[in-house]
């Protein structure tokens, strides 16, 4: 019944956190705000619905200990640990590589980086 | 040597993590933990020279690698939450100030750079654009830059957290 209740929880934020994702890539002006948007709902959203998986893997194994259950616990946690990398490695590249190719950010109080390589 | 030690234990590890629940010695099936020790050998002597290109052997340590799961669910997770909160904050208000500004790390390591910038870019609000690679400055495109902060012209890392100081956890794992 708690675990239930958990397991529920971490859907809602997960779902949530993804919807408020998207609402931020619609609303946002420019590349780089839309991409906070976009590492929030990964970040959030994909993780705390993994950890959904991760629960309701726990609680059947530890409930039958059939071993099917631990595979399917281990996996995602290690699609988290996959999700958090990716996610951070492949956001600074399309960062970086917009910045080189000339995206300088639209609406900015400050660029440091375009002073430093113009 | 070390260097081939080194990436087959944790390819080995890996593997072994991928196949657990496969059968009945501890977690594994026979023909996994065969495969396993032979796809670490092979494994070691291909790529040693991809996960050890330094040779230092400074996050072997069990004492540093084991503080980055307490760092990632403790200071790191809180950071975290704080961050998401204040961008669906500001996804439902539409009230930003962004920016990029210029952070000095203070990290003397690759890998300190590495997993200050990755924490950075984790954090929703904030996204490391670029690294000076010849002193580790860190720019950060800043989804809100609070007023009077453009003219600043560097801030530390200890200044983009305000919950915990990752900067010093992350010192006192990679460096």
């Amino acid at each position: 019944m708690i675990v239930e209740a958990l397991i529920l929880l971490c859907l809602v934020i997960g779902v949530a956190f993804n919807a408020l994702g998207v609402l931020g890539l619609l609303r946002f002006p420019d590349l780089y705000t839309r991409m906070h948007a976009t590492t929030k709902a990964t970040t959030f959203g994909s993780i705390f619905t993994s950890a959904a998986v991760v629960v309701y893997g726990a609680w059947i194994f530890l409930a039958t200990g059939d071993s099917q259950f631990l595979t399917l616990l281990i996996h995602a946690l290690i699609a988290i640990v996959a999700l958090a990398f990716t996610n951070a490695v492949s956001s600074h590249a399309l960062a970086r590589a917009a910045h080189k190719s000339g995206i300088l950010p639209h609406p900015a109080v400050v660029d440091r980086l375009a002073e430093v390589k113009p | 040597m070390i260097a081939f030690a080194i990436t087959a234990a944790v390819a080995m590890g890996m593997y072994l993590i991928f196949t657990a629940g496969s059968g009945n010695i501890g977690y594994w099936s026979l023909s996994e933990l065969i495969a396993a020790v032979g796809l670490g050998v092979v494994t070691g002597a291909v790529t040693k020279e991809f996960l050890c290109h330094r040779h230092e052997y400074r996050m072997a340590n069990p004492l540093r690698f084991l503080l980055i799961p307490v760092y990632v669910i403790g200071p790191f997770f809180l950071e975290m939450m704080k961050a998401n909160l204040d961008v669906a904050y500001r996804v439902l208000t539409m009230k930003i100030r962004p920016g990029i500004i210029r952070v000095k790390s203070g990290m003397k390591t690759d890998l300190g750079a590495f997993m200050l910038a990755n924490s950075i870019t984790l954090t929703p609000g904030t996204i490391t654009v670029d690294i000076d690679e010849a002193t580790n400055d860190l720019f950060i495109h800043n989804i809100n830059l609070p007023e009077g902060d453009e003219e600043k012209e560097f801030f530390t890392g200890e200044e983009l957290f305000a919950l915990a100081n990752l900067p010093a956890w992350i010192r006192r794992i990679a460096e």
